[in-house]
Parts: C-alpha cells; sequence; structure tokens
C-alpha cells in the first residue's frame, strides 16, 4: 500500500509553501482585495511562471517541467492555503488540462510551451447566466469559426488572453478556444463574492473561434477537463480547509472568555473537531481523486466526484465555523476570516455547485450497481 | 501513489494465501447457528490452527508464539482471512487488549501460565472496567478490593461491573477496583486479575434496546484474590489501564450494516413522491452522495494509515475519526431508508421489510455504535486534546478525595 505523496513531492510541498509564505502573504493578498483596479497579483504571476509551476504537469517537450499530476495537488494546496490571488487554476487547471485533453498536435504545441512559460492567462466560459448548464440550455453559438453569445461569470476573464468556451455549431455543442484579445469580445468587469479573484462578463459577437477536440463532443469535453480541475481545485479547498482550523485553534488558544481560553471549552473543543473530521474525509477523497487523475483511470468521474463534495463540504464550513470561533473580530474586514469564506464559495462554485456534482455522482453510482 | 504490496508484501500476502488455501474453513458457521447451534467450537478451532502456524498475533515476538511481525502483515492476514467463511472471532478483547497487560505487569509464571492458552483460543479473557457509576468517566470506578481480614494477604473484591463484552463465555477477567477511596479518584485504583469460574462472580446478561444480547452486567461479591493476581502497583491501576487502553488504537473499531450500496438496491424498487422509483427523488440523492462520500473518505482514510504501517511509520491521528462518522451514518441511512417506505417503514419484519429489515437493525443498533467504545462526545474530546492540541477540560474531581465526590444517578 502506498496511497500516499512521496518524499520528493512532500518536499516540493514544504518548498511551495516557504515560497507563498514569502510571496504571497495575505497582506499582498488584500492588496487585489482592496484595490478595485488590481485584477490579480501580477509580480506574483510572474514569480511563479518563474518558478516552473504553470508547468508543473506540462510535458518537457511543450517547454512544461514534465512532472506529474501528484505534484501540481502538492501545489494546489499550497496555493489554496495562501487564498493566492492569481489566475493559476483557470490556467492551468482548466486551459492546460483541456488542451492536453482534447488539443491536436499543433494545438499542443501552439499553446503548452506559452502557458508554461507564463505568457498565456487561461479562463474558462460556460455559464450564461442563472442557474444549471446543460447541453440544452447552452445559447452560444459558433457559426464559419465565428463566435457569438454572453458568457458570465468568467472567472478572470479581465485579465485572460485565451478562453475556453463552451457554445453550440449546428445544434451540437463543442468547445472552442478564443483569443480574447481578438476583435469582437467585449470584457466588462463584474463583482463577485471573492474580490481576489478576477472575473468579467464577456460578449462575444463574431470573435474568431477553433474548435478544441471533436465536433459535437463539447459536453463531454467539458465535463472530463471539469473532472480534472475538480481534483485540483480539491486539493486548494483543503489547504483553504486546513489553514481555517489553524486559524480557529490559534485564535481559541489566546482568546479569554469567563475567565478561561475559549479552547477550552467544550461547544469550541467539538467545533474544531468537527473540523479536523470533515478536513480528514476530504483529504482522503482528494487522495484518491489525485490517484485517478495521475493514472487516468476509469474511476475518475466517480473519484473526482467525491474529491469536490467532500472538499467543498470541508472548506465551507471551515470557513464559517473560523469565522465563528473569533466571534465578532472575525466579521471585520481586517482579519482574515473572510477572505477564506469569500473563497470557499468561489472554489466551490467554479465549476459547478457540489449539488450538480452530488447528482453526477449519483447517476454513475446508479449506473455502476445496476443488477 | 498506487494501492500496491511492497515486494516484501506481496511475498507475505502469497504465503498468507496459500496457507489459507489449505487450512481456513470451507463452510460457514451461519447455517448452523440458525438452527441453535454454538459458534464456540469452530471458534476456538481455527483459532487452534492459526495458533499453531503462528498467525494467531502476527505482531506479537516469537516466543509468545507470535510472528514478531510488523502490523501490515496482520492486516495482510486479516484482509486474506475475511475472505473465506471463517467463524466469528471471540478472541479480540483477550489478544488485543487483556493478555498484553498482563503480560506487561505479571511475573514470568503467570505469563508463562496464560499466555499460550489464550493465543490458542483456549481460554478467554473480558475487560471489566466499564460500572455503572463511570462509563466515559473510568476513573470513578466503585468497585472495591479490600485487603482480607485474615491478614493472608489477599484481596476481597466486591461490587458491579457493567457492558462487559464476553463476560458469559469468558475464563478470566482484568478488574480495574478502588483500594483507596480517600486518595483522589485516578490514585486510589488497582488492577487484578480474577476467574470468571468463582462462585463469587455473577453475570448477567444486558438486555439491549436492539433485543440482542452480547454484554452483561458482572457483580462481584467477596471474591478473593490472591496479591500475585495484582497487576501493577497498589493504587497505580490507573496507569495500568491507560496501557490496556493503548493496546486497543489499533482495533480500528467502525460501524457497518447496510450501506449506500444497499440504499441504491432498495431505492431502485421503493416507489417515490412521483410514483417512480424512490431513487429519483433529489433529497435522497443527495444523502446518497453524502454517504458515498463519507464511506470513501473512511475507506481511503485507512488506506493511508496502511501506508504509513507500511512504510514503517506511526499512523498519522486521521484513524481517530472512524467510529464517530461511521457510527452516526449508520444512524442517518437507516432512518433515512426507513422514511423513504413511508408508513410501511414502521415494519421491521424481515419477511416484510426490505433487504430482511436491515435498515431496521442499523438504526436500533446505531444508539449503540455512537456510545460504545468512546462516545461520540469522548472521541470529539481526544480529537480537540490529543491531535489538535487543545486544553483538557477542567477537572472539578482531580484533587478531590474519591469518598468525597458528589454522586447523582
Amino acid at each position: 500500500m502506498n496511497f500516499d505523496f512521496s518524499d520528493d513531492q512532500k518536499f516540493l510541498k514544504s518548498e511551495v509553501r516557504k515560497f507563498l509564505e514569502a510571496n504571497a502573504p495575505t497582506r499582498r493578498v488584500r492588496q487585489v482585495l482592496d484595490d478595485k483596479a488590481r485584477l490579480f497579483d501580477q509580480p506574483l504571476w510572474r514569480a511563479v511562471a518563474e518558478q516552473g509551476w504553470l508547468g508543473a504537469a506540462i510535458p518537457e517537450q511543450f517547454g512544461g517541467l514534465g512532472l506529474g499530476h501528484l505534484e501540481l495537488c502538492v501545489m494546489a494546496e499550497e496555493i489554496g492555503r495562501a487564498v493566492a490571488p492569481i489566475p493559476f487554476a483557470s490556467t492551468v487547471y482548466f486551459l492546460a488540462e483541456a488542451i492536453q485533453l482534447a488539443g491536436d498536435d499543433r494545438q499542443k504545441a501552439e499553446i503548452l510551451p506559452k502557458i508554461a512559460a507564463g505568457e498565456v492567462i487561461g479562463a474558462v466560459a460556460t455559464s450564461e447566466g442563472p442557474g444549471v448548464l446543460t447541453p440544452v440550455s447552452v445559447q452560444t453559438s459558433v457559426t464559419g469559426g465565428k463566435l457569438t453569445g454572453v458568457k458570465i461569470p468568467v472567472t478572470d476573464g479581465d485579465i485572460a488572453d485565451l478562453c475556453l468556451v463552451l457554445a453550440k455549431e449546428n445544434g451540437q455543442p463543442g468547445l472552442f478556444l478564443v483569443d480574447l484579445n481578438g476583435e469582437g469580445v467585449t470584457r466588462e468587469a463584474v463583482t463577485t463574492l471573492d474580490p481576489t479573484r478576477d472575473a468579467a462578463k464577456l460578449t462575444f459577437e463574431g470573435a474568431s473561434a477553433q474548435r478544441l477536440g471533436a465536433a459535437g463532443e463539447g459536453f463531454v469535453l467539458i465535463e472530463q477537463v471539469f473532472d480534472r480541475a475538480a481534483v485540483l481545485l480539491a486539493f486548494e479547498q483543503c489547504g483553504g480547509a486546513d489553514k481555517c482550523l489553524e486559524m480557529a485553534k490559534a485564535y481559541a488558544l489566546e482568546r479569554y472568555a469567563f475567565g478561561r481560553i475559549i479552547a477550552s471549552y467544550q461547544a469550541i473543543k467539538h467545533k474544531l473537531a468537527d473540523m479536523y473530521i470533515k478536513n480528514e474525509l476530504a483529504r482522503s477523497n482528494a487522495y484518491y481523486g489525485a490517484w485517478a487523475l495521475n493514472t487516468n483511470a476509469p474511476e475518475m468521474p466517480v473519484a473526482a466526484s467525491a474529491a469536490r463534495i467532500a472538499a467543498s463540504e470541508a472548506f465551507w464550513f471551515a470557513s464559517k465555523e473560523n469565522i465563528q470561533t473569533h466571534g465578532g473580530i472575525g466579521f471585520t474586514w481586517e482579519m482574515d476570516c473572510h477572505l477564506y469564506y469569500r473563497r470557499s464559495r468561489q472554489l466551490s462554485l467554479v465549476a459547478g455547485a457540489p449539488r450538480v456534482w452530488k447528482e453526477r455522482l449519483v447517476s454513475h453510482l446508479e449506473r455502476r450497481n445496476a443488477a | 501513489m498506487d494501492f500496491n504490496d511492497t515486494p516484501e508484501e506481496a511475498a507475505y500476502r502469497g504465503q498468507v494465501r496459500a496457507w489459507l488455501e489449505v487450512n481456513a474453513p470451507k463452510r460457514a458457521v451461519g447455517d448452523d447457528l440458525e438452527r441453535g447451534g454454538d459458534s464456540m467450537p469452530p471458534s476456538k478451532a481455527w483459532q487452534a490452527k492459526k495458533a499453531a502456524a503462528g498467525y494467531a498475533q502476527i505482531t506479537w515476538p516469537k516466543e509468545w508464539g507470535g510472528q514478531g511481525g510488523n502490523p501490515i502483515q496482520q492486516v495482510i492476514f486479516n484482509q486474506e482471512e475475511a475472505k473465506h467463511p471463517i467463524p466469528p472471532n471471540p478472541f479480540q478483547i483477550s489478544l488485543g487488549i487483556c493478555v498484553p497487560t498482563v503480560a506487561t505487569f505479571a511475573d514470568d509464571a503467570t505469563k508463562a501460565r496464560f499466555v499460550g492458552p489464550a493465543l490458542r483460543g483456549e481460554e478467554i479473557w473480558c475487560q471489566l472496567f466499564s460500572e455503572p457509576s463511570g462509563g466515559s468517566d473510568l476513573a470513578a470506578a466503585r468497585t472495591k478490593a479490600v485487603p482480607a481480614p485474615d491478614g493472608s494477604g489477599d484481596w476481597l473484591i466486591s461490587g458491579q461491573k457493567v457492558w462487559t463484552t464476553g463476560a458469559h463465555f469468558s475464563d478470566f477477567g482484568i478488574v480495574v477496583c478502588r483500594t483507596n477511596p480517600g486518595a483522589p479518584k485516578h490514585k486510589g485504583l488497582t488492577m487484578f486479575w480474577v476467574d470468571m469460574h468463582d462462585p463469587g462472580i455473577e453475570v448477567k446478561p444486558i438486555h439491549q434496546m436492539s433485543g440482542g444480547p452480547g454484554f452483561n452486567e458482572v457483580f462481584f461479591t467477596d471474591v478473593r484474590v490472591k496479591d500475585s493476581q495484582r497487576l501493577g502497583a497498589v493504587d497505580d491501576g490507573w496507569k495500568v489501564s491507560l496501557v490496556t487502553l493503548m493496546n486497543e488504537r489499533l482495533a480500528v473499531g467502525g460501524a457497518s450494516g447496510a450501506g449506500w450500496r444497499e440504499f441504491i438496491e432498495a431505492a431502485r424498487t421503493v416507489p417515490g413522491l412521483d410514483g417512480g422509483p424512490a431513487l429519483k427523488d433529489q433529497a435522497l440523492r443527495e444523502k446518497l452522495a453524502d454517504w458515498y462520500v463519507h464511506a470513501e473518505g473512511l475507506k481511503h482514510t485507512r488506506n493511508r494509515t496502511m501506508t504509513a504501517l507500511s512504510r514503517g511509520q506511526t499512523p498519522g491521528p486521521e484513524s481517530s475519526i472512524g467510529k464517530i462518522v461511521s457510527a452516526l451514518q449508520m444512524q442517518d441511512l437507516g432512518n433515512t431508508a426507513i422514511e423513504m417506505l413511508d408508513q410501511y417503514g414502521i415494519i421491521n419484519d424481515p419477511e416484510l421489510a426490505p433487504l430482511h429489515a436491515a435498515f431496521h437493525t442499523s438504526l436500533m443498533f446505531a444508539p449503540g455504535m455512537r456510545i460504545a467504545g468512546g462516545t461520540d462526545e469522548i472521541l470529539k474530546n481526544i480529537i480537540a486534546e490529543r491531535v489538535l492540541g487543545l486544553p483538557g477540560d477542567i477537572r472539578v474531581d482531580k484533587d478531590v478525595p474519591f469518598k468525597d465526590m458528589p454522586t447523582g444517578r
């Protein structure tokens, strides 16, 4: 049994943590939070690119480090822990993964090296309005290589160069790559619960679109991309959830009420124990997702769903109960608690809400366990 | 990251498989039991066979009849053994908890007398700790041991223990007694081993709310024990019981019973809100997803623990979440399945209820699971204190002589 990360991967994780503690403390995150004009932490993004993280899981022939997805998982956990204000997920988990999954040789050779070098920021555009996206509800369409329609919200839509867009072509869903710096693209900022991550409304009026993967396969492909991203997002969520538990514990050990530190009250002890339980369940599910991702296992849809559901629940619970443990001070802008509360919402919604994943999971189980 | 054995583990698994193939029972004892048979003879026969081959307690040293093996080898044996129709194992408390305590604190002659018969399943031990006045608060034990008035140095034990698993078929037991009521509760306890066949010991089965037996009340009336039956120093029994409880740590308990697979099976055929299968009801589907995720979380947490063992490391504290999650889930899943049946759900006749009333059995057994081996609340305290490093509860009784402690029900 070897169901854990290797010593090398753990060493990488500690190096990533050290780097982010030095380069992305929460006062840096707050510069993005407090300044509407600052859409992400550009110096941090450049530094991350110089470290080679953007190409960690990209093969060396395409300019990456050629490490595996397990290495990407440990990085993701640290990025989540740091609530880093950079378009890492959009670029690496969604765009790079989609191109590796469905891109042809030309697309891989053209785009992957630019991602690895930090020259291209990615985004993924599926949502068009309130409610669950289905193959039927997609309105955006491509005719003769030109894209028309509206996508909202698109995480990192203001800063991305290349966007993965789900749209219909000849009535069938397809995945398309759109240069957001080209003609026919209008970007408008939208405010979200998590201002440390950028989001936009994208309006396409005849923007050039090249198809990624086979015609009519868009929905299948985007589900595969989301599965892969879900595992990596789950590690970000685990990192955030563990940080919340640490914050709550540290505060409970120094805050006095009624003549005792509040960590000595069972109401607080049991709350923190509940956080620990959820965090460990999330971690174990995320590990299984990591294994499935790294080995391209057929269990991937189920493993990814379980990882996402458990991690969404853990981060949500830890982020809200961390505020509760802090009491009034936790409700202030100056305390970092809300950064995690906000990020927990961003991460739970960005690739579809937990209830959508629960439905996917049960559909798979239903079929798998059919008599 | 993978789920494969190391070459050494694979070799050991091969050896175990080959041995089991030849030696394991070929037929389950279940049918005999339903006809009123006794599972003890086949259990003891299987235990003796394992002991003779060194598989009864793989991690025990060779001089005790073990293999001097590592914990992962025991896990591998358990996995492979479970693939055969083996009889129930009534020896876990003997070998996992009681005998290691005796072996740690008794003299060589006592050790030599007891280890072999227990290993071979010829003699069974029980653990006499819980009392009516102290479940979670083990150190509140009131069963007293007083020096015999004849000056022989013997002790006389009187009092009552409760929730003693297997007392009705046990030959010996370890019992924690109050020897100094004038000292604070942790400082006045002493541990002894006793012969359960002593005429001063009366064992009465507890009628559980779930209907089943298995636990007992044990009454002690002037049970005379030699001072040589004392384990550890006089008034030092708390320290001895901590060693005992530490031996429980690898007994990774978890509730089982009907799970998400059984729920899916039942929900396929039970009519739901719109007349279609209940499996299409969205509220049930969301719960199903949660149960699956929890069950998988526990499964892979066990895999993480095994990995640590496999790498020769001490497992992390994550294994402490097992029982608390599984017992709560057993209750929730059982109840949700029953509510799914609507008015019909009240029927627990195995002939009428789905899956032979497996969900009803879970529902009625789950309250016990949430209490046994550490209540949900005690386990959360343990996680908070030992895993997270939060302070212990304020002990108002810490320095109070035991005899002056307030008592309620």
